[in-house]
């Protein structure tokens, strides 16, 4: 069965459906990772956008149970070249065609995926359209030019937890978390249940008294989807927070709202990170690692030096070393830390694990 | 932190010859390395005995030393050049191996020379195999598991908790005796071979480990810098199970059947090796099986250094490994150092692959007839073909129609008459071209899941064969190509020539023709485009031209402005293809580079200089076939101006395809087609013989035994004998008498008047001469006149030779240079042109000639200062033999016909294989020299006298020559006058001789004192059991006749393989043996020095200047 795939500049690339027919809308951005696509498909970091994966060959090692990052499939579209035809891995429970189709989600394949890429690198992430149903070029186009923008989206809602939940703290427990599910994903409380942490994870919307009445050691800021500039809330909430020396660990957009929350601004990058090989400096000790992105939007701060805030100095403690985009914030006076990247990977290097160890590390000073 | 500042001069060891598991990727590294240290402003030194080796050309080191790779010769180096540092990572196992023996010597210490790159204790981490089971153990992964056992019961318990299947290994039995592989999963398999096991342990004990035979075999290529951070560069999967050596499995970057967290926990496993190892900085390997059943992972084994594997790493990712490493070792970190082809991106990123990269090795079992072509865990394959391709299937059909072989992707050979069953059954043999009859199996009805579970194969991989049928299934139903059907065809890498196979309308007389399908597809307009390997799956701009091709949409070649020369390449290294055409190739490069002209590289060889994309202007790596090659030409011509395509230096494989490329209009430089044909035309080429009056080995030829009686009979015994079909020498024998004359004939099965026998008089006891030459349509530029230290009859390939000339006087050169111009003259030569001849009884007879680059070319270069390719390609685009002598191409006065008589010897040695092989029954195959090439690579020795050159490339073959001990003398009769005085001299140097009957005689009668010893048949205390025990230090054993039964040949046989089994020299002809003499004679004065190919060019320079 014929699709179309049709970006709001126009540009339109001819393949076959795949997963579910029908008809799709989102933010077409591409993801290089070669290996991970059902984490890729389950963070909800990616609501409402066409992933297009540059790995040629999707679906290899079909779908398990065990390496979904969250409930459901959240892209809006999936873009692939190659999909497999049968699905080989001791693990798997069936194929991803057939799991795409069963959570509907509406894909192309066999288009050149790499000159999408190189188009999206250029002109930067935009709309698009994956259409089985109408394979009219210039209705699809009109289509697409009325979907609504990534710029300025407020997606916290759609994608966080409707009501708290608790992952236990594997063996002892040493310390209590809350954390801010603005698109969290599953392994990030595994990590930190493996430190001895309890995590009560919270709706975005939840107050202040709500998540210290968790009686939290700590706040964690999760990823998410969405334009942190219109995440005013959160920022109060996180400002609130930090007034009242809640020590806070943040990744992905919780960095960019505890950017926001020390008074930074945040801006769209051109086509964003989204890859499980991006090479990040940590200032503090000069090793780089390996690590696991996916965000569309990063904080704007200066890369050297400390910047005087409301809750004291903030420096720069990671940096993207492809192209100097800041990867994470420390507070020199207060117990707040960030990272732009995902330490908690799923898909991805383990190189910055040793994250939670500094965020356990820094519960423990409290104690 | 930057370059360390502490250290200016660093001396880098190179690989040696090409052997089997050791090839020219070692080549590429070692040139990486030496260009980016004199890039960094340090002093270069090199050590390396293979002349063949770009690294060698003096331009790449400030001191470049071919000389033996051994403790001796490298402790002289180091006393001359007096080192700050050695690097000793990036020259293979041979180079790592040297820098433990001059550690353990006390040599480093000595001269006060550091190692870089590697330290003694992590190299023996990562080779013991008891402490690196330890070390994996420790970080808490795993290894087979195992046990020591004294009783059955023992055995049987452990065999049983690992599913019965186990390898047994009894303590202290020689050469495996008593070991054994259950694979069955059978309890009574074990059994019985755990008490055949204990049995023949003489202290009952056995060690019995897990097997991991048919589990999935990955490996990952790690780099580490001194701040400890660490990147995987790239991650290989083998399409053959466990069992196959990687070398000879079909692989595949990057791995395609891991989910992210089983990739992961290999990633860490990986890094944490490599931690506990300590490899400091540099790149390592390191290889894992996974039970596909379980997913239960083991750590293998890792080389803590730069490998095979690396090489394919940086072609298939566009991260130069050994680049990084040599910057990683003199102090760089990863983030300092910029990814050259985003040039804006650091080195310390991790690449990712929008492509799918195979590697197909290429072996050479036609070459050893008796070999065992099971492939096993020792690697037998001479080279590889690497493709790329935007899906698995394109980039296999790419791989298997790059491997020079008669068949060239599936449905390109005749199917074997089997059943499915039959096909199932041979599939569970992983062979040389196993995956051939996995598509047969599969058209037979066998299922993906029969498949893997016969091969091992993962089943997605089947699966891709299993898409290829029901491919072709619909080529051959549909009742015309469609636009469509073609699109998809050439999506999933099916060639021209395999659609024209499958669709009768498309071939000619049942044969391939793949123009028929060409024209087709030019119809639909369905051409290839080309993407870049740009290391980052498109995420940033690339900079870096590196180009494959795929049928996609859009295309990344760009336009230029200057006149492009594109250069084809020669493909997988297969014997009597090697790396020394690759050298011819990339001194084109570097030569139209200088001179101005945009360089387009086509090969599909990973080891080699020639596909790294720092070499030419651009790069695509792509099959060197009519199509794919036609299209490459198509996209330069669409993005600027072709001035043309040189097809005459990369041997055998461009040569091939020159003719067709002309007729399709593709404009050829150099020497064109057309003269090829004039020199390989027999009819043709005798003509041009007897025009110029030169004179050649009579000969006739043949289509019965009674014609080819008659042949043999007017022009006289011993002839050379050899179908008139085959190139390279197969199938060519001598033949000394009629009832052998018969044995060829009856062998020689497909004699038809189309193809008959060529019957040549065999000039025995003649001195064989090669020549390398230029001509550029006015001039000759003699480039060397070579004189074999063999007898004719043996492959020049496989010959020593000696350059100057030892025996040869100046009318025999000037014979020789009067000949080669009109040989060059009548066939129309704008280059390069090789002739052999043979002197005998004073006359000069022309055996061949072959007007393109030769084997020989770069050990000229090297032996006379002269870059005589880099010469040939510019006579190809227009340049006279004049302007490049006054341009100092060429020298200005005196060519190489022409040295001084003090010039330096040089001798170029062969290196051949045979030990490597082995038959079935386990014996070794016969290590016999013929008309048929055999060896792998080369070696060369350079000195002030022959002997003293020819001392250094025995010595850099095997080690040294004895310079006391025991020689073992067995000579057929027709040789022994020669050998008398050259046993004397050994006995005066203090050797005790030991001979065979015949031959003892004779070396009595003679005066020479020796002692007497049985043959092989004569039972025990025979002369092989004598070599096997280690008592004999050098073999002289020359055999009489030719292969076939019951001939004198076959009788040394036994010595023969005992010699190259235990690594002792072993000459066979007498005038190596003469050789050999001089040579230890030379050691023993013990005055052999070492000296620096940029110290001999310039009194070279010097003397031609006066």
């Amino acid at each position: 069965m014929s699709a179309l795939l049709v970006l709001e500049d126009g540009r339109s690339f001819a393949g076959e459906a795949y997963g579910a027919t029908g008809e799709t809308f989102g933010e077409a951005v591409f993801a290089t990772g070669m290996t991970g696509y059902q984490e890729t498909l389950t963070d909800p970091s990616y609501h409402r956008q066409i992933v297009v994966q540059t790995a040629p060959h999707i679906g290899n090692t079909g779908v398990n149970r065990q390496d979904p990052e969250s409930a459901r499939i959240w892209v809006s579209g999936y873009v692939v070249r190659d999909p497999a035809r049968r699905a080989s891995n001791w693990r798997a429970s069936g194929t991803l065609d057939d799991e795409l189709r069963t959570q509907g989600v509406v894909g192309i394949s066999g288009i050149d995926t790499r000159a999408l890429t190189r188009h999206l690198r250029e002109r930067g992430a935009m709309r698009a359209v994956i259409s089985s149903a109408d394979l009219d070029v210039a209705s699809l186009h009109r289509k697409v030019l009325e979907s609504p923008l990534m710029a300025g989206a407020d997606l916290s809602a759609e994608v966080t937890t409707p009501k708290p939940y608790v992952i236990d703290a594997i063996g002892e427990h040493r310390f209590t978390v809350a954390a801010m599910d603005y698109g969290i994903k599953a392994m990030t409380p595994q990590r930190m249940a493996e430190r001895g942490i309890t995590t009560h994870v919270l709706s975005s919307a939840s107050t202040v008294e709500e998540i210290l009445a968790t009686g939290a050691d700590a706040v964690f800021l999760s990823n998410g989807p969405g334009d942190p500039g219109t995440a005013d809330d959160a920022v109060a909430t996180v400002q609130e927070l930090l007034r009242r020396e809640v020590p806070t660990f943040g990744i992905c957009f919780g960095n960019q709202i505890l950017g926001r929350a020390f008074g930074f601004g945040t801006y769209k990058l051109g086509y964003g990170h989204r890859g499980i090989n991006q090479p990040v400096q940590d200032l503090l000790t000069g090793k780089v690692e390996i690590t696991a992105h996916n965000h569309g939007f990063a904080v704007d701060a200066p890369l050297e030096g400390e910047t005087q805030t409301d809750f004291g100095a903030v420096a720069v403690s990671h940096v993207c070393l492809n192209d100097n985009v800041v990867e994470g914030l420390v507070a020199k006076d207060a117990k707040a830390f960030s990272v732009q990247y995902h330490p908690e990977a799923a898909a991805g290097p383990h190189d910055a694990a040793y994250l939670f160890d500094r965020f356990a590390n820094l519960l423990g000073e409290k104690a | 932190m930057p370059k360390r500042t502490d250290i200016s001069h660093i001396l880098v060891i190179g690989s040696g010859p090409i052997v089997i598991g050791q090839a020219c990727e070692f080549d590429y590294s070692g040139t990486q390395a030496c260009r980016v240290l004199r890039a960094e402003g340090f002093r270069v030194s090199l050590v390396n005995s293979n002349p063949a080796t770009i690294m060698t050309d003096p331009e790449f080191a400030d001191a470049t030393y071919i000389e033996p790779l051994t403790v001796e010769f490298l402790e002289r180096v180091i006393a001359a050049e007096r080192p700050d540092a050695i690097l000793p990572t990036l020259g293979g196992q041979t180079a790592l191996n040297l820098a433990v023996a001059l550690h353990e010597g006390g040599i480093l210490a000595k001269y006060g020379v550091e190692l870089i790159g590697a330290d003694i204790d992590a190299i023996q981490r990562g080779e013991d195999r008891q402490k690196f089971k330890e070390i994996v153990e420790r970080i808490g992964a795993e290894v087979p598991r195992s046990v020591v056992c004294h009783t059955l019961e023992d055995a049987l318990t452990f065999a049983a908790q690992v599913g019965n299947k186990i390898v047994v290994r009894p303590s202290f039995t020689m050469g495996g005796l008593g070991s054994g592989l259950a694979r069955s999963g059978d309890a009574d398999e074990v059994r019985t071979l755990a008490a055949r096991g204990l049995a023949a342990s003489p202290v009952h004990e056995i060690l019995v480990e897990e097997s991991v035979l048919g589990w999935k075999e990955f490996e990952l290529e790690l780099m580490r810098d001194k701040n400890d951070n660490v990147v995987v560069v790239c991650s290989i999967e083998n399409v053959d199970p466990m069992g196959v050596h990687t070398g000879d499995s079909i692989t595949v970057a990057p791995a395609m059947t891991l989910t992210d967290r089983e990739y992961q926990h290999m990633r860490d496993v990986g890094i944490a090796v490599l931690r506990e190892v300590g490899v400091d900085t540099g790149g390592c390997n390191i290889q894992f099986a996974i039970d596909p059943k379980t997913g239960r992972m083991i750590v293998i084994e890792m080389n803590p250094r730069v490998s095979r594997s690396s090489a394919l790493a940086s072609k298939a990712t566009g991260f130069p490994i050994a680049k990084i490493a040599a910057k990683l070792a003199v102090g760089y970190t990863l983030d300092e150092i910029p990814n050259d082809i985003t040039k804006k991106t650091p080195a310390a990123f991790e690449p990712t692959l929008d492509y799918v990269v195979v590697k197909v090795p290429r072996f050479a079992f036609e070459k050893f007839p008796g070999a065992d072509p099971v492939l096993t865990t020792h690697m037998k394959s001479v080279g590889e073909a690497m493709s790329i391709g935007r899906n698995f299937t394109e980039a296999l059909g790419k791989a298997l129609r790059s491997m020079e072989t008669k068949a060239s992707g599936f449905w390109t050979r005749p199917d074997d008459d089997l059943t499915r069953d039959e096909l199932l059954a041979r599939v569970s043999i992983p062979t040389d071209g196993r995956l051939y009859y996995v598509e047969q199996a599969m058209r037979a009805g066998a299922s993906v899941d029969e498949v893997a579970a016969a091969t091992g194969i993962d089943p997605w991989f089947v699966d891709q064969i299993a898409l290829l049928v029901e491919l072709r299934a619909e080529i051959v139903a549909a009742p015309a190509v469609t636009s469509g059907l073609l699109r998809g065809a050439k999506r999933h890498g099916i060639s021209d020539l395999q659609l024209s196979l499958l669709r009768p309308e498309l071939s000619k007389d049942g044969l391939g023709d793949d123009a028929a399908v060409r024209a087709l597809r030019l119809e639909h307009g369905i051409r290839p485009v080309f993407k870049t390997v740009d290391t980052c799956s498109a995420e940033f701009e690339a900079s870096t031209p590196y180009y494959y091709s795929t049928y996609d949409e859009e295309t990344e070649v760009g336009h230029t402005g200057r006149q492009k020369v594109i250069i084809l390449g020669s493909g997988p290294n297969r014997i009597g293809q090697g790396i020394e055409f690759d050298y011819s190739c990339v001194h084109a490069v570097l030569a139209l580079r200088e001179a101005g002209y945009e360089t387009v590289m086509i090969n599909c060889n990973p080891e080699t200089v020639s596909t790294d994309y720092d070499t030419a202007d651009r790069l695509y790596f792509e099959p060197l076939t009519f199509e794919d090659v036609l299209e490459v030409v198509h996209a330069e011509q669409q993005s600027g101006e072709v001035l043309g395509v040189i097809c005459t230096l990369g041997g055998q494989t461009p040569l091939g395809l020159a003719q067709r490329l002309k007729d399709a209009g593709v404009p050829l430089l150099g020497t064109q087609p057309e003269a090829i044909e004039l020199a390989e035309h027999r009819g043709a080429f005798g003509r041009i013989l007897t025009d110029a009056n030169l004179p050649a080995p009579k000969h006739g030829t043949a289509t019965s035994f009674e014609e080819a009686k008659a042949v043999a009979d007017s022009i006289g015994y011993p002839v050379l004998v050899r179908p008139s079909y085959v190139l390279g020498g197969r199938g060519m024998e001598i033949v000394y008498d009629e009832a052998h004359l018969s044995d060829y004939i009856s062998r020689a099965t497909e004699i038809t008047p189309a193809h008959p026998v060529l019957v040549d008089r065999f000039l025995d006891d003649a001195v064989e001469i090669d020549v390398d030459a230029l001509y550029d349509g006015h001039e000759l530029y003699l480039g060397a006149v070579m004189e074999h230290i063999e007898e004719a009859g043996i492959h020049s390939g496989d010959s020593a030779c000696a350059l100057p000339p030892i025996t040869l006087g100046g009318a025999d050169i000037d014979a020789v240079r009067t000949s080669t111009l009109a040989l060059a003259e009548r066939i129309g030569v704008r280059g390069l042109i090789n002739v052999q001849y043979a002197m005998a009884s004073d006359i000069l007879y022309v055996l061949e000639a072959n007007p393109r680059a030769s084997r020989t070319v770069p050990f000229v270069s090297k032996a006379t200062t002269v870059p005589l390719a880099k010469a040939a390609a510019r006579i190809a685009v227009g340049a006279t033999i004049a302007e490049l002598r006054a341009e100092g191409v060429l020298p200005r006065t005196h060519d190489g016909g022409d040295l001084p008589d003090d010039a330096p010897i040089s001798v170029k040695e062969a290196v051949l294989p045979f030990h490597r092989f082995r038959t079935p029954a386990g014996d070794q195959v016969d290590s016999l020299l013929g008309p048929e090439m055999k060896s792998t690579g080369e070696v060369m020795g350079i000195d002030a006298n022959f002997g003293m050159a020819f001392a250094k490339s025995q010595a850099a073959v095997y080690g040294s020559l004895p310079l006391k001990g025991t020689v073992f003398i067995s000579i057929a009769n027709r040789d022994k006058r020669a050998i008398i005085f050259p046993a004397m001299r050994l006995h005066d140097l203090g050797f005790r001789i030991i001979a065979t009957a015949g031959t003892g005689q004779v070396l009595r009668r003679n005066g020479v004192p020796c002692e007497v010893v049985g043959k092989f048949s004569e039972g025990p205390g025979n002369i092989v059991e004598m070599i096997q025990a280690g008592e004999i230090d050098i073999v002289f054993n020359t055999p009489r006749g030719a292969a076939g039964n019951s001939n004198p040949r076959i009788d040394g046989y036994e010595i023969r393989t005992a010699a190259v089994t235990v690594g002792i020299p072993c000459i066979t002809t007498v005038q190596a043996a003469s050789a050999a003499v001089q040579g230890i004679e030379e050691l023993s004065r013990g005055e052999i020095g070492v000296r620096s190919l940029q110290d001999l060019h310039a009194s070279l320079a010097g003397w031609r200047a006066e």
